[in-house]
């Protein structure tokens, strides 16, 4: 699965959103392109979001740019990423504790943004999202949805990949080559093995998030990140069908969002010093906020079990003393460090949100075409849908397996929803193929298959971004040792097949630590006598080295 | 932890810890892979239909509502109620017309019994078996039980002794198998209560318990069914006589369907409401009254417990009382689904399943040798009298026949 060139036109490093899109955008005007990361895609920040598809609405009153950037990107997702969005439409509500004086300048800070934003009774409210708490007193209509994160991002890595884009994940950029004062290339950590080498290439872009402060100090440039911690809970089902926020100034714990098969409720927002972007515990404290003001918002929430916890940071850059980093621009930065830091060779893309990822990467191949003297080849992304989003409608004529019932069976319509017109590539050619591993989330042989063989996947933790095995009721309960017989058959010999099964249990157990009470408890529980008790799977002191630091994500 | 204190979900569907233990007892499963099982029927596939209704999966359709699963679940999870309500709410497509026959019990017993004659001869006939087989569906190997030319109801108000001597008052929910098909369990029934000292009454009006209706969709049609039959019943509650009922498919469903299927409303008088074979071994049990049975009464049974009446719990009851006829027999048999599960096996594209759900059970009685099987369902009675041969008869129908009636009298003091 791994290999690449000498030399590219550009290395992308990090394979969050903005990594990914960059790729691709690159890649679509003919570049030679390396996309380097050092655990999995999405395995940042863009694996610990909301998964919200914001049409601007809740930026629209402190900043007026990012709101219209939001609603820009938001129409031109719907379109190109199609199979990753979810038209759920939004609700903005006020609470009889929050100020109903706010709604009017809300209002028109979306119109002026762009946003359609449309007061409506809260009556009618309540009818569209039942869930909502009953006793609102205003109620404003605005173009919000879901987007899946990690579809997004795998989409955007497979088409860089179609357009000839080399990916290496589990990789880590330990150095830069510098020469003369100039990014040349970089080192790469072979996480796996361990061993190093180094390719090198004309430009390197440093889409690494957070930990872009880190890659631009091995080139000698000092950037100064905002690290911002926001945590969510993920409830086991869908409690609300429609986006639901609190009509307010941005705070703890106002946006519910319906995500595929489960709702998310978040986020917190706390500032943590650099060095522990990579220690993502979800507190009790945290917790505690997040159902308290969760409650008053969806009131079913207070019972609703909840699956896990987990916490991301928000990559933003400093700009200035704002301890709860919320007033913070969401804006896009992009640095030639040329011009900034007088060092040649190396682009940072930062800031901006998962809303944007597609302009952050339109920015950076713009200047990317520009300083390799590339002018003249425009950027398509806004245009060209991705992968499993090609046409209106999914293709027909997948084999429906039951003759006698009319439909597809269910894991056969979840396979559509999660990759679009790609699900047609799904063998279910032999009955095993439609044979269920991931019962909760309805995730067949077949899917598995497709996802080690075309998603670039060769673990656990890659199947279940890839595929949403693991990420139901169970957290893998039943789910990971089906997968990884199927990891054994399909590519060989796996490396470490236990350790990979341990680290991807361990993970899911993470996530459910902050909230393990009631059946969560009882399922934590049940998971445990299954792999010890039953499969005789021991707890191990070193779990797989490259995945040690892997926080608990979606 | 502030919040979720309690952590005591109304959302059933969340109690389930994928334990899959109901997928091991659930009888469809075993013979029909296209059944998801009650595991991804019920609450898993209840998460993908909160997410969008278009995730309901017809293959539903093959689920038995024998509850086997719910017994099984550890977490207490209602997994046939999740299936049966999703049936409901999601699927839309019409209720054909072979459903609304199999269901409307009581219409089809009112316009049979009125000429049961030509009805029954009609449905004995081969050439009848293959145009229903053809025509609506019904598959041809079924043979429609006989139906009484005098209904059992009518037999009540004409022919029976007069109740009102006996000290004791009961209601009797016949339920529409015994008022059109097979009075002589009515008659057997009378003959048992009144041997005890309890006269029985029918209840001032009765319908169809509904199970039927439910099972083919027509929610309606059993709601109205069922608001008719409480109001019934709660007016003989309050009168002081319980209502008892020889069906143990009637009672789960009046007891524990109409609240959270139908939402009709059973609090007040779900206690009251007995199965035959309960009420009268609790009786026995707390020496309230006494059975004295004939000495020259001699048989070898078997007790098949109906899904329904393992979810009751209750076939300790049937099999003590059998067990306490000094000239029976008992052979011990595993309880299993005999496959019919109501309107469900008369079904073309069900027959072959039934019959295979219920294999091993025939196999098991025909090697019993037994001269009689006792279950307190008609419908399990037609599976296993038609599969295996052997004659089947409601517990209630054996005690009857096996009594000394009056020597029983006596003891209780009756005469």
């Amino acid at each position: 699965m791994n290999h690449c060139k000498e030399h590219y036109d550009i290395i992308v490093i990090g394979a969050g959103a903005t990594g990914a899109g960059t790729a691709r955008d690159c890649a679509m005007r003919g570049l030679s392109v390396l996309l380097v990361e050092r655990f999995d895609f999405t395995a940042g920040a863009t694996g610990r979001n909301h998964g919200l598809l914001h049409s601007g609405a809740r930026y629209a009153v402190t900043d007026q740019e990012s709101a219209s950037e939001c609603i820009k990107e938001n129409m031109i997702l719907r379109r190109i990423a199609r199979h990753c969005v979810e038209e759920t439409g939004g609700l903005f509500v006020t609470l009889p504790e929050d100020d109903l004086g706010y709604q009017k300048k809300f209002v028109e800070s979306c119109l002026q943004a762009g946003i359609n934003a449309e007061v409506i009774d809260p009556a009618i409210a309540i009818a569209m999202e039942p869930a909502v708490n009953k006793d609102i007193i205003g109620a404003v209509k605005v173009p919000d949805g879901a987007i899946d994160p990690f579809r997004l991002t795998t989409a955007n890595v497979m088409d860089a990949r179609n357009h000839g884009a080399d990916i290496l994940t589990y990789h880590e950029v330990t150095d830069m080559l510098m020469e003369s004062g100039r990014v040349c290339g970089v080192e790469l950590r072979e996480q796996r093995t361990g061993q190093k080498f180094r390719v090198r290439s004309s430009l390197v872009i440093n889409a690494g998030g957070i930990w872009g402060q880190r890659i631009c100090a091995m080139a000698g440039i000092k950037v100064n990140m905002f690290p911002a911690k926001g945590a969510l809970l993920i409830f086991g089902h869908r409690v609300n069908n429609v986006v639901i926020n609190r009509c307010r100034k941005p705070a703890d714990a106002d946006i519910l969002v319906p995500g595929d098969t489960i709702s998310l409720i978040g986020t917190t927002s706390s500032r943590i010093p650099i060095d522990q972007v990579d220690r993502m515990d979800v507190t009790g404290e945290e917790v505690d906020v997040l159902l308290r003001e969760g409650i008053k918002i969806a009131p079913c929430l207070a019972y609703t079990r909840i699956l896990r916890a987990y916490a991301g940071v928000r990559p933003l850059i400093a700009s200035d003393d704002d301890p709860s980093g919320r007033s913070i621009s969401r804006g896009i930065v992009c640095m030639d460090h040329a011009v900034r830091d007088g060092i040649e060779g190396m682009i940072t893309i930062s800031g901006g949100k998962l809303m944007t990822y597609r302009l952050m990467a339109e920015w950076a191949a713009d200047m990317a075409c520009r300083k390799l003297g590339l002018e003249g080849r425009p950027c398509r992304t806004a245009e060209i849908p991705l992968p499993g989003s090609e046409t209106p409608e999914p293709e027909t004529g997948v084999r429906k397996r039951k003759s006698h019932i009319i439909e597809l069976s269910t894991d056969q319509k979840a396979a559509q929803g999660r990759h679009g017109t790609m699900s047609a590539e799904i063998s279910y050619n032999a009955d095993e193929d439609d044979a269920l591993v991931c019962e909760c989330e309805q995730v067949s042989v077949g899917e598995i298959k497709y996802a080690i063989k075309k998603l670039h996947a060769d673990s656990l933790i890659n199947l279940r971004r890839r595929t949403r095995m693991g990420m139901g009721t169970c957290q893998g309960g039943l789910c990971a040792c089906r997968a990884a017989a199927i990891l054994r058959d399909e590519t060989g010999n796996p490396p470490a097949a236990l350790e990979d099964l341990a680290s991807f249990v361990n993970e899911r157990w993470k996530g459910m630590m902050p909230v393990a009470w009631g059946q969560t408890l009882v399922e934590a529980q049940f998971m445990t006598w299954l792999y010890r008790g039953v499969c005789g799977l021991q707890p191990h002191e070193e779990a797989c080295e490259c995945e040690t630091n892997e926080n608990a994500d979606r | 932890m502030e919040y979720q204190i309690k952590n005591i979900s109304p959302n059933n569907l969340e109690q389930c810890i994928k334990c899959t233990i109901c997928t091991v007892y659930c009888p469809v499963l075993a013979v029909n892979p296209d059944y998801p099982g009650p595991k991804q029927a019920g609450p898993d596939g209840e998460r993908y239909r909160l997410k969008n209704p278009e995730f309901y999966d017809a293959a539903l359709k093959y689920c038995l509502n024998c509850k086997r699963c719910e017994v099984a679940c550890p977490s207490n999870v209602k997994i046939g109620d999740i299936i049966q309500t999703a049936r409901i709410r999601y699927d839309k497509r019409p209720v054909s017309l072979r459903d609304r026959m199999l269901a409307s019990t009581d219409f089809m017993g009112k316009m049979a019994t009125s000429m049961s004659f030509i009805v029954n001869t009609a449905l004995r006939m081969p050439l009848t078996k293959s145009v229903m087989d053809l025509t609506l569906g019904i598959d041809h190997h079924r043979s429609f039980p006989a139906y009484s030319s005098e209904t059992f109801e009518s037999w009540m108000r004409r022919k029976a002794p007069d109740q009102s001597r006996f000290p004791r008052r009961l209601s009797y929910f016949h339920g529409c198998f015994v008022n059109y098909n097979n009075p002589a369990l009515g008659r057997d029934f009378v003959k048992l209560m009144n041997a005890i000292g309890y006269g029985v009454s029918l209840l001032e009006k009765e319908r169809c318990c509904g199970v039927a209706k439910i099972a083919n969709k027509m929610v309606d049609e059993a709601r109205r069914d069922a608001r008719l039959n409480i109001g019934s019943i709660r007016k003989a509650v309050s009168q002081g006589r319980p209502v008892i009922a020889t069906s143990s498919t009637c009672v789960f469903t009046i007891r524990d369907e109409y609240p959270h299927l139908l939402d009709v409303d059973n609090a007040d008088v779900r206690d009251s409401i007995q199965l035959a074979t309960a009420f009268i071994n609790r009786l026995v049990d707390e020496g309230r009254v006494k059975l004295v049975f004939r000495k020259d009464y001699r048989r070898r049974i078997t007790y098949h417990t109906p899904c329904h009446m393992q979810k009751l719990g209750w076939s300790i009851h049937s099999v003590s009382l059998l067990r306490s006829i000094p000239g029976i027999t008992l052979v011990p048999l595993e309880s299993s689904c005999c496959g019919i599960a109501g309107t469900y096996g008369f079904k073309k594209e069900n027959y072959a399943y039934s019959q295979a759900i219920g294999r091993e059970l025939f196999d098991r009685i025909i090697e019993a040798g037994v001269d009689l099987v006792a279950t307190d369902c008609e419908t399990c009675k037609m599976q296993i009298e038609m599969s295996t041969g052997v004659k089947v008869e409601n517990p209630v129908t054996i005690l009857a026949e096996a009594l000394d009636v009056e020597a029983t009298m006596k003891a209780n003091g009756v005469i």
